[in-house]
């Protein structure tokens, strides 16, 4: 068991370091205490199946015609804001340059 | 109001994003706050007993006979959400006279200084910066304090209360990177 501590606190760690997680996670670990023991884990369950939902929007949307960036955007919104609650950096990085795409109505982007 | 003393502060959490509402209860409840949360501006109207066009034929006695069960001592919501907007509700909040003494908190996480002023203009106690840390919930007690006092005594706020709102601390929204 100790092993799979140790591998877990090295992968959380690599995480920070990649700069896939930001402060905004520690902020939810610190959230979590003994009233509400699994709080991490319900909020990144609650993420990933949000995320999910929306990637899915969002690729209809692409393959719409004509694209309406409008929509994608709104949808890129979300995304950014809820990975910016979790502390999810890189998603939230990319959700940036995809916005200014969208209001550059840059498919190709 | 009359309704016994509570311990405790109920704040009513405004947020069409799942996260964020999860995210907010928690930073509440850690605080030692009772919190209801709604994913809507219209829910929250709803659960106050504010219903929009109804509220204009109802004169404010019976307004307030429908909220006795609901006692909020403070609101926080989201700016962006689709219908009615974290701005619109607290218009409607202002405009009530049943709720216009209630502190509002508006959430962002966009640092636009026009939508920031528009609301502390509107009467908005506080503006947040997303995503929301423990160091804001803690500025919110002073406030609800402020609220409660003036409830008990049904006196006028010393001047120092309306100074707040207007420093200019208030425009300039926490950064946090």
């Amino acid at each position: 068991m100790d092993h799979l501590h140790r591998k877990l606190r090295d992968h959380e760690a690599a995480m920070f370091q990649q700069g896939y997680l930001d402060d905004q996670f520690s902020q939810l670990q610190k959230l979590q205490d003994d009233t509400s023991p699994d709080f991490v884990i319900e909020v990144m369950t609650m993420f990933f199946d949000d995320s999910e939902k929306l990637l899915n929007n969002m690729s209809r949307a692409l393959e719409q015609v004509p694209v309406n960036f409008k929509q994608i955007d709104a949808h890129a919104h979300q995304q950014k804001g809820s990975s910016a609650s979790v502390g999810a950096a890189r998603v939230k990085n990319v959700c940036g340059t995809f916005r200014n795409f969208c209001e550059a109505q840059n498919l190709e982007g | 109001m009359g309704m016994a003393a509570e311990n405790q502060f109920h704040v009513l959490a405004v947020d069409d994003s799942i996260i964020d509402r999860m995210l907010i209860e928690r930073l509440l409840k850690t605080s030692s706050f009772n919190v209801t949360t709604v994913d809507s501006a219209s829910k929250a109207l709803k659960f106050l007993g504010l219903v929009e066009d109804e509220m204009r034929t109802y004169d404010t006695h019976v307004a307030s006979e429908i909220n006795q069960d609901v006692d909020v001592n403070l609101i926080i919501t989201d700016y962006c959400m689709p219908g009615m907007t974290g701005y619109d509700l607290l218009r409607k909040i202002k405009e009530s006279k049943s709720f216009k003494d209630i502190p509002v908190v508006i959430m962002s996480s966009e640092n636009v200084p026009s939508r920031i002023n528009r609301c502390l203009e509107e009467g908005a106690e506080e503006f947040f910066l997303k995503p929301v840390q423990l160091s804001d919930v803690s500025k919110l007690k002073p406030h609800l304090l402020k609220s409660k006092v003036k409830e008990e005594n049904e006196q006028p706020i010393k001047r120092k209360g309306m100074e707040e709102t207007q420093s200019p601390d208030k425009t300039r929204p926490k950064v946090s990177i």
